[in-house]
């Protein structure tokens, strides 16, 4: 008796307890729906989809306070339009299919002009068929593995030969490597960025037994192994570089590793495609002196528009310490390209300004204009930095100009004849050799 | 020193037009400009490249002046010597890049070898056996005549082998000489030498160079067996460290705690703390941080640890299932918490002086927050297993945790013990924290990654026994590190964790289960 008796209020009050929650979710639910609506007309609003929580938030973060700054400077200048411009925040939470989820919710429920997100490409891929189906517009800002044109997406960051391609020569030639480790994470962008450099590698008459491809967990935190098999590599009495894929957090224990064990920039230099200033902040960059970076923006290079960007910034976030890096210039870039567009077409309509954008300059904050190409990826320069004391990079080499981005890389078999052409062919994947829209290479 | 011996006065001629070089902001002219200061003879040669070296050598690119900032903060023409009263406001530090700062350490090392300090002449021996100058040998020679200490003496002897095996017009039997010498040195560089020695050596030192490999490859061989030991024990170490917590939560307790991460998480953050204040405040204590950071996490870890199985999991005991999602939801909280509080981004905790950088053991090399961490968990174990066997608190707790009504018969506040307890799991954790600070990232997300290697090890050990725990982290350590050179990093998990499942098939229990009847109440 006594039992059902508590059993029954357990129910009960689990009972009303679910209903409270109910009530308190519609409520929250409700509210977050009806607020924005009644703005809906004098402004336009721009999403941002970049993770607040979870292991990515430790880079995305940075990524929305750029795009909040980037609007709130547009806004002083009388917004676009006409119009103020509006950020609609959301968190997916690093969890991939979450992406979609939120991305489906900004274009369907907040009427969204344009989204600026993601950062990993597993989020990227997760939210395509949503842009896709619903036709609005992604600026991805973060270097990526290639390999792909989509109509909906364009790339500010940089494709594996605006970065890797150029690093690898930089090495070859000034620090005369003969001897490669490619180091990554266990996932797609290292993966395919090392297939692309392999092939590059041999097509410079690199030796199978001077390549050794490494790949580690997410997050991994032990690198002793590592480190010594590389230190062994590096022992063959020819000059060895390892070019580094290790994603976000990994890094820190890495470079501790490398410096507790005594390898030296000078002995065995390290490049990094991950690395910027965000990440070597959490870390004594005494030790790492001399170890490399490659990207298209450096927070230390010195030119009129990026000290501005740098002191407005730091005012914004009211931190005189807050650094900058390379996927945030990407957002800048990415963000003026789509002012441009949306002001030379006088509308915020996805296929309008999709078509406007090709052709659109901005210019970059290194000194240089880029230009969005056919294939939705911008103009970049590239730069070769080494870490410094200070947890900056000093930039020693640069390449001449500007250099294209390419869709499709043009060192492997599969993607080598392929080209992502939105204005004239109007394909993301045209093969030159078929002339096909759709078709594999060769 | 060296320099003495060809002092010419300085006149203002070719010297002068070297060292302005540096003032070029060009690589290949201060590249020029270091093999033209170096050869030069003039005194001021030394005191140049190494302050160039260090970053103390500064520029002014208006009047192609050059500086030394000495370490006592005295500024010097590099040009004359003479002292300057301070740095022209152009003047920027002479930038150098990889291939440069080799040059420079060549250069030094020609430099430096005769120089009073031992360790300046061993470092300089050292470069020396690297770039093997042929135009350094006479300097090799006449330093070795004067070495009188053993170990830099062997280094010289090294070094002059190292040139002469290199040297086109060396006698075949020279040669072969310093092959044997080599070959006794027997390490990872000696064999960069040897596979380094062009095809265009006579017949009789190839083949010798070839066996001198051959011998030093199945010496290093061995080596790395020893070294895969090593960094198993200290995988161990750490694995234990993370896990010790957990085996009086989970193990002594039954609590599934998924927010036990969260604990090791504050722990490091409170080390981050102490290190700001003593940064910004008294910075000549810092190579004490961590030993203050100690008590300091534990008490925060653990008192934070008390007020969760206050608020939360005392209501929760003997439910599992709900415990385990309250906990998990628990480390969300605190997570989003931190990120808060501190932001997203790694934050800085430095390595005090004695726990950073490595020595050498034979063949291998043993990196000091390594083994600092080693002993540091041996000690939290020892002092656990004395505190649960001889204090009062301890005995109260195996007493509540093997037959909680008989405990609380004989007078025992049992929710005080579980309280206590969870507290003492949670502060232990924190002082993981403040360990794994020195190794790892101390972002919100370091416990996520420490929390399911905890449970497997206590899973694994055997529930409820610290022994279990003990041997269960180091198996794992060093199973896992003899995996890794054969598997690779992401098969050598897996496959551990393969193990592991088959291992609970057929043992359950674990290593070592706990026998009795208490156990199953």
């Amino acid at each position: 008796m006594l039992t059902q008796l508590t059993h029954d209020i357990a129910t009960m009050t689990r009972r009303r307890a679910l209903a409270a929650a109910a009530g308190l979710v519609m409520g929250l639910a409700a509210s977050s729906s009806f607020s924005p609506a009644q703005a809906a007309d004098d402004t336009i609003k721009v999403g941002v989809l970049h993770s607040l929580s979870g292991t990515m938030a430790i880079s995305e973060t940075t990524l929305k306070d750029t795009i909040l700054f980037l609007i709130d400077e547009q806004n002083k200048k009388g917004g676009v339009l006409g119009k103020k411009l509006e950020a609609v925040v959301v968190d997916p939470a690093s969890n991939w299919p979450l992406f979609a989820e939120k991305a489906r919710e900004l274009i369907t429920k907040d009427k969204v002009a344009v989204v600026f997100g993601c950062w990993t490409s597993v989020s990227r891929k997760s939210v395509l068929p949503v842009f896709k189906e619903l036709n609005n517009i992604l600026f991805y800002p973060v270097q990526y593995e290639g390999e792909e044109s989509e109509r909906n997406v364009f790339y500010t960051g940089a494709a594996p030969n605006q970065q890797a391609i150029p690093a690898v020569d930089y090495l070859m030639k000034e620090e005369k490597v003969k001897r490669w480790v490619l180091a990554g994470t266990d996932y797609v962008y290292p993966r395919t960025t090392n297939k692309i450099l392999e092939a590059y590698l041999k097509s410079k008459g690199v030796a199978q037994d001077d390549i050794m491809i490494n790949y580690t967990p997410f997050g991994h935190s032990d690198w002793q192994t590592i480190v010594a098999d590389i230190k062994k590599f590096g022992s063959a009495g020819k000059k060895t570089a390892v070019v580094s894929t290790i994603n976000g957090d990994a890094n820190v224990p890495f470079y501790k590793e490398l410096g507790n064990q005594g390898i030296k920039a000078t002995d065995i230099p390290v490049v990094a495609f991950s690395v910027g200033e965000e990440e070597l902040a959490g870390i004594d960059t005494k030790p790492l002196l001399g170890h490399l970076a490659a990207w298209n923006y450096f927070q230390s290079i010195k030119t009129p528009e990026n000290e501005k960007f740098i002191k407005e910034w730091q005012a914004y976030t009211k931190n005189p310490k807050r650094v900058t890096n390379d996927p945030m210039e990407a957002h800048v870039i990415g963000f003026n390209m789509w002012v441009k567009a949306v002001e030379k077409v006088k509308s915020t309509d996805p296929d309008k300004v999709i078509d406007a954008l090709p052709g659109t300059e901005a210019p970059n904050l290194t000194g240089g204009v880029s230009k969005m190409l056919p294939n939705h990826h911008i103009t970049k320069p590239v730069f070769i930095g080494e870490i410094k004391g200070n947890g900056q990079f000093d930039v020693v080499w640069k390449t001449p100009g500007l250099v294209a981005g390419d869709a499709w890389s043009k060192e492997l078999d599969g993607s080598k004849d392929l080209i992502g052409d939105w204005v004239e062919k109007k394909c993301g994947n045209y093969n030159v050799k078929t002339n096909k829209c759709g078709g594999q290479g060769s | 020193m060296l320099l003495g011996c060809f002092v010419v006065p300085a006149l203002a001629g070719p010297f002068e037009d070297s060292v302005a070089k540096f003032a070029n902001d060009e690589f290949s002219d201060t590249e020029a400009a270091i093999g033209e200061v170096a050869s030069s003879g003039n005194p001021l040669a030394s005191p140049i490249i190494s302050a160039l070296q260090d970053g103390r050598l500064s520029a002014d690119p208006a009047s192609k002046m050059v500086f030394i900032t000495k370490s006592d903060g005295k500024i010097v023409d590099a040009a004359t010597g003479a002292t300057v009263d301070k740095l022209p406001d152009g003047a920027a530090a002479v930038r150098l890049n990889n291939r440069l700062r080799r040059t420079v350490e060549a250069a030094l090392g020609g430099l430096t070898l005769l120089s009073p300090d031992p360790a300046k002449r061993l470092a300089a021996a050292q470069s020396v056996f690297k770039s093997h100058e042929e135009n350094l040998l006479p300097t090799v020679d006449s330093a070795l005549a004067k070495e009188s200490n053993k170990s830099i003496k062997q280094a010289f002897a090294e070094a002059r082998a190292a040139i002469i095996l290199f040297k086109s017009d060396a006698s075949d039997s020279d040669k072969l000489d310093a092959v044997s010498v080599i070959k006794a040195r027997g390490d990872q560089e000696a064999m960069a030498l040897l596979t380094g020695l062009g095809g265009d050596q006579p017949p009789l030192v190839a083949k010798a160079a070839a066996s001198a490999v051959a011998s030093i490859q199945s010496n290093l061989a061995m080596w790395s067996m020893v070294q895969n030991a090593w960094y198993g024990l200290s995988l161990g170490s750490v694995l234990l460290l993370a896990a010790i917590g957990l085996a009086i939560t989970f193990g002594v307790m039954g609590v599934i705690n998924m927010a036990h991460g969260e604990m090791v998480m504050i722990g490091a953050y409170t080390t981050f703390v102490v290190q700001e204040v003593i940064r910004t405040r008294y910075p000549e204590l810092f190579d004490y941080s961590l030993l203050i950071a100690v008590p300091l996490a534990f008490l925060v870890a653990g008192g934070i640890g008390v007020l969760i199985e206050r608020s939360i999991i005392r209501f929760l005991y003997g439910r599992p299932l709900e415990t385990l999602l309250a906990t998990w939801g628990l480390s969300l909280v605190l997570q989003q918490a931190v990120r808060t509080a501190f932001g997203p981004t790694n934050r800085e905790v430095g390595n005090p002086s004695w726990m950073s950088g490595a020595f050498d053991l034979g063949q291998i090399t043993i990196t000091y927050n390594r083994l600092w961490i080693l002993c540091f968990t041996l000690a939290v174990f020892a002092i656990l297993l004395a505190m649960l066997r001889y204090t009062a608190l301890g005995l109260e707790m195996r007493a509540v945790t093997q037959n909680r009504r008989m405990a609380a018969s004989m007078g025992i506040a049992t929710s005080r013990v579980d309280a206590l307890t969870f507290g003492l799991g949670s502060g232990i954790a924190g002082i993981a924290g403040v360990a794994l600070s020195q190794i790892d990232n101390v972002s919100p997300n370091l416990g996520q990654s420490y929390v399911i290697d905890s449970f497997m090890v206590v899973v694994f050990g055997g529930v409820g026994n610290l022994w279990g725990t003990l041997v269960g982290a180091f198996t794992l350590g060093i199973a896992n590190k003899f995996l890794e050179p054969v598997a690779g990093a992401v098969l050598g998990k897996i496959a551990i964790l393969v193990l592991i499942i088959l291992f609970i098939q057929k043992r359950p229990r674990g290593l070592f289960a706990l026998k009795g009847r208490a156990v199953e109440a």
